[in-house]
């Protein structure tokens, strides 16, 4: 039996030119309009490229790569060195993430392996909606409740029990009002969760239950089964969607202008105070009267936007392309 | 002997890993439920009615946030006018003429750049393209700064909805001779509108509640005003500077402008998402 796809009379859709729906020469001016619009978003981002390379240019050109060796950050003697930032930023969110990761990862197996049917979907809409919240919103909840419970509870009694000299002083000495690196790294470890456990809790789902369920066949208990069948199998993905949680820590402003005590030189310890590129930038910025300052926060920024780039390319090199909001 | 042993350790390993899971689900669902609870009791402490319709107040003296409620509203709206026009059609152009192309590609990715570069940069870009030329804290820098945060996002979603529709609405367009750009103005964007509002919806929720693009483009302002080309309160740098500031009734303020601003998000964020549930195929 030979299928027959057209079965029309030839002949029958002759059409005259006079059938050309009107429109018809709008289409070339329609497809413009859309790819300039195309266009116009790597405009942007070549722009932000470009007017950060030269605003940020002065301050290169003077300080060379001492701008990222030195820690010190001297509006009066216009010396400007921005280890205290960078590193800052790169240790609250490194610290984040450790933080983040077994928590959401927990939340994550739990709603797939183990939530009551009729909780899973009232938890996972609420983690969603938490990953919602404006950021401003974590940042004064750990000004007024986290800093000074952390300060009370945490910071004065290690303060107290220390002796001089000890190993235990140099880790905890700094000023104990609970803005520091550590509260700092907590709160981002908040912020960050709900998109996290959100997003892993998505890549559990994408297996297949025949591949689960064959490993629970073959005798696994949970913890097996997820540990050596479940992550191996997410585990690309599961990179890629640590280094966007990653990428949100680095470039939070708010939350973290708020606790991190904004002092710029070099944290000693985890209960110094310290700063990160972006709330140097959202403290000072106003501020910078002279041409030398403003050029190098305009440069701290471009390092900013150099290390999410990267983070942002290495995930969506492993996860392919990450999810919207 | 040792299988008996091996299955304790199983059982207890398994036992281990299934307390850390629960433990874990607990102690995020407490720290989430912590802020929420904090935002709530000092919310609601600080929400009267003279929030929405009293300017800001000199310390010590009665007020509310009206003129930062009136500010975000307009900066916010302006920006999504922007935001939806480019992002439309930038979508569309990646969904129906970029295809496999090398600058489709490029294009889709500098989109996902956009879409998760800090935001403080976008402030600092904008500050400079838009602030220093004409000497001046303005309305319309902060419009504009919140539209770069909002495009990507709505690009990216046009894109996705646009490609989900079937390829037989586009061949029925061609079967019956409508050009290109009527099929995808008037069958495809109209097949789609429901994501395409939904993804609009997740871009104003995410920009709404935006404080660090704002702090170099429009600044504030302690006295009511539309006009845009001035400086403009809005309620994230307002909640900013008062809840930095020594003033009980400032912090008080500051935390009744970061209720009204969560409960915005999240109504919006429900709206947009009871959308995408009613228009999920499965």
């Amino acid at each position: 039996m030979t299928l027959t796809l057209d079965q029309s009379e030839p002949g029958q859709t002759t059409r005259t030119p006079k059938a050309k729906p009107r429109g018809g020469a709008l289409d070339p001016f329609f497809e413009a309009l859309c790819a300039a619009s195309a266009t116009m978003l790597l405009a942007a981002l070549c722009g932000v490229l470009i007017s950060r390379t030269i605003g940020g240019w002065p301050a290169f050109h003077k300080f060379g790569l001492k701008f990222f060796t030195v820690s010190s950050w001297n509006p009066v003697t216009e010396v400007y060195g921005a280890a205290g930032p960078i590193v800052g930023t790169l240790i609250t969110s490194f610290l984040a993430l450790l933080i983040s990761l077994p928590v959401a990862f927990g939340v994550a197996v739990f709603l797939v392996e183990f939530c009551p049917s009729f909780l899973r979907r009232t938890i996972g809409t609420a983690v969603e909606l938490l990953a919602g919240i404006p950021s401003i919103v974590y940042g004064m909840w750990g000004l007024f409740v986290l800093a000074p419970w952390f300060a009370l509870h945490v910071q004065l009694p290690l303060l107290l029990a220390a002796k001089p000299g000890s190993l235990l002083e140099k880790l905890t000495t700094g000023i104990p009002n609970g803005a520091n690196i550590l509260t700092a790294s907590i709160i981002l470890a908040i912020m960050i969760l709900p998109f996290m456990a959100a997003v892993l809790r998505d890549l559990l789902m994408t297996i297949p239950s025949q591949v689960r369920e064959s490993a629970y066949g073959l005798g696994g208990n949970t913890v097996e089964v997820i540990l050596s069948v479940s992550l191996p199998y997410i585990k690309r993905s599961a990179v890629g969607a640590i280094m966007l949680g990653l990428g949100r820590a680095l470039g939070e402003t708010m939350a973290v202008t708020f606790i991190i005590g904004n002092s710029h030189a070099f944290p000693k310890n985890l209960f110094d105070s310290g700063s990160t590129i972006a709330s140097t930038i959202a403290n000072e910025f106003n501020e910078a009267t002279t041409e030398m300052h403003t050029s190098s926060l305009i440069a701290l920024g471009l390092v900013l936007f150099m290390i999410t780039f990267a983070v942002l390319a290495i995930a969506r090199a492993l996860l392919g392309r990450p999810k919207v909001a | 002997m040792r299988s008996q042993m091996l299955l304790i350790r199983r059982k207890a390993s398994n036992l281990v890993f299934v307390g850390f899971c629960w433990l874990a689900t607990a102690i995020a669902l407490a720290a989430l439920f912590a802020i929420l609870f904090t935002l709530v009791k000092d919310g609601v402490g600080g929400m009267n009615l003279k929030i929405f319709t009293m300017d800001t107040p000199a310390p010590g003296s009665d007020g509310g946030l009206r003129n930062a409620i009136v500010g975000s509203i307009m900066m916010c709206g302006v920006a999504m006018l922007i935001a939806i026009t480019i992002g439309v059609l930038a979508g569309t152009w990646l969904a129906e003429y970029a295809g496999e192309s090398r600058y489709g590609k490029v294009v889709r990715f500098v989109n996902d750049v956009l879409l998760s570069a800090p935001s403080i940069l976008i402030g600092l870009f904008i500050y400079e393209m838009l602030v220093k030329p004409f000497h001046g804290f303005s309305g319309w820098a902060g419009a504009v700064a919140l539209a770069f945060l909002a495009t990507p996002v709505i690009t990216r979603t046009t894109e996705d909805v646009l490609k989900l529709q079937p390829s037989a609405l586009r061949e029925a367009g061609v079967a019956l001779g409508s050009p290109l750009a009527s099929t995808i103005r008037r069958v495809l964007w109209r097949a789609g509108q429901t994501g395409i509002l939904t993804g609009g919806l997740l871009a104003f929720a995410r920009i709404s509640g935006e404080t660090a693009p704002l702090l170099f483009t429009a600044l504030n302002n302690q006295f009511f005003s539309a006009n845009m080309s001035k400086p403009m309160a809005n309620l994230p740098s307002v909640i900013f500077n008062y809840a930095l500031s020594a003033y009980d009734d400032w912090r008080r303020l500051a935390w009744a402008g970061a209720l009204v601003i969560a409960v915005a998000v999240l109504s919006v964020n429900i709206i947009a998402r009871t959308l995408a549930r009613e228009t999920r195929p499965s």
